[in-house]
């Protein structure tokens, strides 16, 4: 007797997507896989978008996480270009934009999240761009070529902030207006942010902080500046909103499946629904590190729960729980995230951030939560190994400089 | 244009022709070679990517810069001839290059 074959359908061709198909057939999966993507374009890399590709180092073909004829090699039917328009959980079939509706057995969202959107006066006028897909960053590196360009970013967030930090290396302005007190705010710690703000500034870059936006002013329909609250406006000839992203997860509501700030899943990156899986940017998951569950918008993310749902299907053991971890390319500054600082109840600095080679550690009852690490590679991957061991530290030999990162983890 | 071979932990290998000005990583993803993660992509920002290079090849691939050495510093099972392949260039002369692949970069 053989194994009944199972029908995997994908909804979504992202990181996350992507790597679910990759690692299925890296693992012997041999069963069919349907992988079904908005975009035009097979699954490929975001991240380099507002970084090495906005600048022109690297190019569209080396941003695809595989070659196209990866997918007819390994029997992969891959539909771009197509929405997904409703799940049916009884009948087990995906409605589609077009074409016939696709049956399966096992079904996986990984349909991300989207940029969110400021609904302002001016929103809709050309020039007005947001960073998610490689058809933004077309738009966004088209309307920072030639002379005199000045790029107004709303929101000071990692993408924000990276884009800015491209515009300069292209020769063009670039404004930074952030609502809070400080960049990253949400996202980093203040000495974290005082330093790129700092750094930023002296590369250029101007910022405009605890500023509120109130629209965008055009001209023959073509923005040409960003009104803020106190009556100034923010001269500018494209305007990035980097305000955050919300999960897709409407065809998964739709359908029923639990949902709280994305689709909820457990440790297997299974949905409520057991024949249904969901990875990426798009799930509300178990960090079982943290004894919470979070929402994250990572490649390491993506991945990870791609190589689980291909472990369950292939039935291999599922891989031990991973540090989360985030990394942000800014100048010639290397910025590796591990961990989350959750309930940390002291900060320590090692190095100088006058030196811009520093990190900052978190820590929780004397245990590393997390690390931020700014040109600092020991001081990253010794910090990921500490957070996963929750060993405590001596915050004495953390600080010490002339103790190597090896023997502080040691 | 350079034949790469990769030799997973088991033994099994798997040839491939990779275009030169890829990385060694780049090569290996897009034949999606088991045993090389490149959670980042390239960036020298995971350590995932982590392999031996065959000893008479290790001059040729170039010489480590001090971001990669202290994180292969931090990677499990490192040995003299560990190297990170998104830091190795693929040029005509590593044509024949032998790069073997640890058990796991997690």
């Amino acid at each position: 007797m053989t194994d009944p074959v199972v029908r995997v359908v994908i909804i979504g061709a992202g990181h996350a997507g992507g790597s679910v198909v990759a690692y299925l057939r890296q693992y012997g999966f041999a069963g069919p896989v349907t992988l079904i993507g908005e975009e035009p374009l097979a699954p490929y890399q975001r991240p380099p978008l507002s970084k090495a590709w906005l600048k022109g180092e690297a190019d569209a073909e080396s941003l695809m996480l595989k070659p196209l004829s990866f997918y007819s090699e390994n029997q992969v039917d891959l539909r771009l270009g197509v929405h997904a328009v409703a799940i049916d959980r009884v009948a087990k079939t995906v409605a589609l934009s077009e074409g016939d509706p696709v049956a399966y057995d096992v079904l996986v969202l990984a349909t991300g999240a989207r940029a969110r959107r400021l609904t302002l006066p001016g929103s809709d006028l050309k020039g007005v761009l947001e960073l998610r897909t490689a058809a933004d960053a077309e738009k966004l590196k088209s309307a920072l070529e030639g002379q005199g360009k000045t790029l107004a970013v709303v929101g000071g967030g990692y993408v924000g902030l990276e884009a800015a930090a491209s515009a300069r290396a292209l020769g063009a302005q670039a404004v930074v207006i952030e609502r809070e007190s400080r960049v990253l705010a949400r996202v980093a710690c203040e000495p974290l942010s005082n330093f790129f703000q700092t750094y930023h500034t002296a590369k250029g870059v101007v910022f405009e902080v605890n500023a509120g936006v109130e629209g965008f002013e055009g001209k023959d329909g073509a923005v040409t500046g960003v009104r803020l609250a106190d009556g100034r406006t923010i001269a500018c000839t494209a305007a990035l909103v980097g305000v955050g992203a919300i999960p897709n997860d409407e065809i998964a509501k739709a359908a029923g499946l639990e949902c709280n700030n994305g689709v909820v899943v457990d440790a297997s990156a299974r949905t409520s629904d057991l024949a249904i899986f969901a990875v990426g940017d798009l799930t509300q998951r178990p960090l079982p590190l943290y004894e919470r569950s979070v929402r994250l918008e990572s490649v390491p993310n993506a991945l990870e729960q791609a190589k689980i749902v291909a472990c369950v299907l292939t039935g291999r053991p599922l891989p031990a729980p991973e540090v989360p971890w985030f990394w942000s390319d800014q100048y010639d500054l290397k910025l590796q995230i591990a961990g989350m600082p959750f309930d940390a109840d002291q900060i320590i600095i090692r190095g100088d951030p006058a030196n811009a080679k520093f990190a900052i550690f978190h820590l929780k009852q004397g245990c590393v939560q997390a690390v931020e690490a700014v040109n600092s590679a020991p001081e990253f991957m010794a910090g990921k190994q500490l957070v996963a061991s929750r060993k405590p530290v001596a915050t004495a030999k953390l600080v010490d400089m002339s103790i190597s990162m090896k023997d502080v983890a040691a | 244009m350079a034949k790469i071979t990769f030799v997973e932990h088991n033994g099994k290998e798997h040839v491939v022709d990779a275009k030169s000005g890829l990385t060694v990583m780049e090569a290996a993803v897009k034949n999606n070679i088991p045993g090389i993660d490149a959670d980042c992509g390239g960036a020298c920002a995971c350590a995932t990517c982590h392999v031996y290079v065959a000893q008479e090849w290790l001059a040729k691939t170039g010489t480590q810069s001090a971001m990669e050495e202290s994180m292969l510093d931090f990677a499990e099972n490192v040995e003299s001839n560990s190297r990170l392949s998104c830091q190795i260039k693929i040029s005509d002369e590593l044509d024949g290059l032998i790069v073997n692949l640890p058990e796991s970069q997690h």
